[in-house]
């Protein structure tokens, strides 16, 4: 359980260079498989000042040159370790640009690292503020295509169809095209698609920061029963409320290292201190 | 120990990493109805907005032909005419209108669906799929209207007209394989989506639809006009012969149309279902090399 006292609030150790000494990755007492491996994960970025990425071919000749004026390699994680564990709910907390979205997508496989590796046991799904799934089209249909999408039939579709509208709270809008919601809803719905999967690993990026009350307590109350369902689920939040509701086990990232990984409440003691510093 | 031997212990696998082919196919086949279910969904909400609403899956083609039909049945010049003209022209411009439409369409099916991609996981090959499938039921009614415009202008119903399923169903499986090698290599060089609609305008000029290259290219036997005759450009039709869509138009036209220069060429069809066969395994395999990819948001 995550109240096992040897998991908590472990050193982050430095790396040996050599590959045996790797720190071990903790199994706890007891049967937590590991679900989430994260192995000194670097990711870089080359941007080009404008902000598009250059090709593979503007890349080479900009390095033989040394590197070009325009062109700045933004380093967003540098070396980043930790093992998630089943039934774990890993609050992910830092500044802005602390890096915490880059490592939720490396997590989720859209983000390749530059070095290091990430082993996970399923297709982690990441589920974020932005755009909507197919804003064409209406809440139902991205309902049915989501799930589709997700491997689904029709008829499980069909059996889970009413939870997921009542989930998100949309019966009165679900058949106006998802151009018409608000920002909130489109959050809502996502999550409520996203969250018709079982068993899986769910990342959940600030996709509940423009939800209503209800409707976080609600979703925090759903991250609670996938991580229950021997699910992992990861929130990046700067709300340390729904942090603490929600999560066993904090992660603190600054300027693309871990600087902390334990108990929710030690881990935001130590953040508010430096905040407030 | 290393981290990587205790993940493979603990059945982890690497992030990032791809399905096998073979699995990567069987989750594609899995997700056929969400491929069908998309194409149809995205057909409804287009026509939604317009009054005229589903109608406009047959007003379109018909407005289609109306224009190219008055451009070069009557302002140009018989040059290079095959007999039964206008139902030459339907036929060139309602299966080249399915292909080029599938081509743009398709080439853009991972870069203008970030969003989805970005959400949930699913093999990213069900996109163009997607986009082709959508065209291709787009595609169906005009069919009909084709169908019913040779009725309706004195051509016999044949059994050959059966034909038109086999050489139909080919078109659909070459056109994935072109859509899903075009979609990849949007994703690495996304100014490939604005030439697209030069490529494809490219081949609707050279490809056969609106003039007939062997009546024009050919060689023509000496005549009153001409006494000579002229050896015309042999290596120009022998060029087209390989040219897979010129060979669709063809054994299409050739299942529609009687007369004796619309007698199938048994070739055509040879190629037709090696390049079928050709473009679909490459597109395929070349699609899902890069599965890991199409996630990517920069």
């Amino acid at each position: 359980m995550s109240t096992d006292p040897t998991e908590q609030s472990r050193p982050i150790d430095d790396l040996d260079d050599l590959g045996m000494a790797h720190p071990p990755v903790h199994v706890p007492k007891g049967t937590r498989a590991p679900v989430v491996i994260v192995d000194d994960v670097h990711v870089e970025y080359n941007v080009f000042a404008t902000g598009k990425r250059p090709s593979a071919a503007d890349r080479k000749s900009l390095r033989l040159k040394g590197r070009g004026k325009q062109m700045r390699t933004v380093h967003a994680l540098k070396g980043v370790s930790f093992t998630a564990y089943q039934n774990d709910s890993i609050g992910v907390i830092g500044t802005n640009g602390s890096g915490k979205s880059t490592l939720m997508r490396a997590i989720a496989g859209l983000t390749p690292t530059s070095s290091g590796a990430i082993y996970s046991e399923s297709r982690p799904s990441l589920l974020g503020v932005g755009a909507a799934l197919l804003k064409d089209l209406s809440g139902e249909r991205n309902i049915i295509l989501g799930g589709l999408a997700m491997g689904f039939t029709m008829d499980e579709i069909e059996a889970r169809y009413d939870d997921v509208v009542a989930f998100a709270g949309l019966e009165k809008f679900i058949d106006l095209p998802m151009r018409a919601y608000s920002s909130g809803m489109t959050a809502r719905l996502k999550f409520a698609i996203a969250s018709m999967a079982t068993h899986e690993i769910l990342i959940v990026d600030e996709a509940l920061a423009v939800g209503d009350r209800t409707f976080r307590k609600r979703s925090e109350a759903r991250i609670r029963e996938i991580r229950d369902d021997a699910g992992t689920v990861f929130l990046v939040s700067h709300s340390m409320q729904s942090i603490k509701d929600t999560c066993s086990r904090v992660i603190w990232l600054d300027q693309g290292t871990l600087l902390m990984d334990g108990e929710p409440d030690e881990v935001i003691a130590a953040y508010h201190a430096a905040q407030d510093k | 120990m290393t981290i990587a031997d205790e993940a493979a212990s603990a059945g982890l696998t690497k992030v990032g990493g791809r399905p096998s082919l073979r699995e990567y196919v069987t989750e594609v086949w899995r997700r056929r109805s969400f491929i069908f279910s998309m194409a149809r969904f995205r057909i409804e909400s287009e026509n939604q907005q317009n009054s005229l609403g589903m109608f406009w899956v047959i007003l379109k083609p018909l407005l289609n032909a109306l224009i190219y039909g008055a451009v070069f049945g009557v302002l140009i010049g018989p040059q290079g005419r095959p007999p039964h003209f206008v139902e030459f022209l339907i036929i060139g411009i309602f299966v080249f209108e399915f292909f080029a439409q599938s081509w743009t369409a398709g080439g853009r099916a991972i870069t203008n669906n970030s969003a989805l991609v970005q959400s949930l996981a699913f093999p990213r090959m069900v996109l163009p799929l997607a986009a082709v499938t959508e065209r291709f039921l787009k595609f169906l009614p005009t069919v009909a209207i084709m169908l019913v415009f040779l009725v309706a202008t004195g051509n016999p119903i044949t059994w050959h007209w059966l034909l038109i399923i086999p050489i139909f169903a080919l078109f659909f499986a070459f056109t994935c394989g072109i859509v899903l090698i075009t979609a990849r290599l949007a994703v690495h060089w996304r100014d490939l989506n604005n030439f697209l609609p030069f490529i494809t305008r490219f081949f609707f000029y050279t490809t056969g639809i609106f003039f007939s290259i062997e009546e024009r290219f050919g060689p023509k036997p000496p005549s009153a006009a001409n006494p000579e005759g002229t050896p015309g450009h042999p290596w120009l039709v022998t060029l087209t012969d390989y040219q897979p869509v010129h060979e669709f138009l063809s054994i299409a036209r050739a299942a529609l149309l009687d007369g004796p220069f619309y007698d199938t060429n048994t070739d055509y069809w040879v190629y037709a279902i090696l390049w079928t066969i050709g473009v679909l395994a490459f597109g395929v395999w070349f699609f899902w090399r890069a599965e890991e990819r199409y996630g990517r948001v920069d």
